[in-house]
């Protein structure tokens, strides 16, 4: 599909998911499979827009999905900071309510959610992609 | 995302129809806030017509249950989760720090 572009707000999610959901449906993915899908590629710009970014309206989100044998490869492209995923740590689970971080989840649910995760940087371009496996 | 908030005597229910994403969270954060600033704990979320909630909803969760549990003075209760959305609150690790009901009616009768 042609690589889509959209501002880097929290109102283009809805959109993006969209476009998910219909390359999760084109690659034949279930329900639950798919629901995964949506929430990686959810965090993943919302930690653009928040992190990347540091807030809506400040660049763009370029999103692109291909279909490659089993694999739904999905990229997307920023020009924000370049990020680490060594400096978040993994939310700790299975502790009691009082001693529950709040934050950390999102990494975590994309790490989860996708076979694969990679993060690149071509000049001052973020690359992220994402990969599901099926079955 | 459209929110109906219901003022029972025993407790206060939440329907919330859509997307609890970072564009629609916040405003979740202002409904809840205002229950508990006015003194209200006890808390039914009811999903049903929930389509997709992110950690950005999840944290609305997480917060309010902390606030509403303190003092032990009352508790957030989660209602007919559809099944994607379960998967997520399991990977999450918040279902051992909610009660979660198959209706909204039996998490009322909780209170």
């Amino acid at each position: 599909m042609p690589t889509v572009i959209f501002p880097g707000r929290y109102d283009s999610l809805a959109k993006i998911a969209d476009l998910v959901k219909k390359a999760t449906q084109e690659f034949g993915l279930d329900r639950l499979a798919a629901y995964g899908v949506e929430t990686a590629v959810d965090e993943a710009c919302s930690n653009i827009i928040e992190h990347a970014y540091g807030g809506e309206g400040k660049g763009e989100i370029e999103f692109n999905y291909r279909i490659k044998d089993d694999f739904l490869i999905i990229t997307l492209q920023d020009t924000g900071a370049s990020f680490n995923p060594k400096s978040v740590p993994k939310p700790k689970i299975n502790v009691p309510l009082k001693q529950r971080q709040e934050t950390g989840l999102g990494l975590y649910f994309m790490h989860q959610w996708m076979d694969e995760v990679k993060y690149d940087t071509a000049g001052k371009t973020n690359v992220l992609t994402l990969i599901k496996r099926k079955g | 995302m459209v929110i109906e908030h219901t003022e029972l005597k025993r407790c206060d229910v939440i329907n919330v129809k859509g997307r609890i994403d970072s564009a629609t969270a916040p405003k979740l954060a202002e409904v809840v806030n205002e229950i508990v600033e006015a003194g209200r704990f006890r808390i039914v979320f009811d999903m049903d017509g929930v389509d997709f909630i992110s950690s950005a909803g999840l944290r609305v969760l997480i917060g309010t249950q902390k606030n509403c549990k303190r003092y032990n003075r009352g508790e957030v209760v989660l209602a007919a989760v559809p099944e994607t959305i379960m998967a997520s609150l399991e990977l999450a690790g918040f279902t051992p720090l909610f009660k979660i009901f198959k209706d909204g009616v039996s998490a009322v009768g909780n209170f």
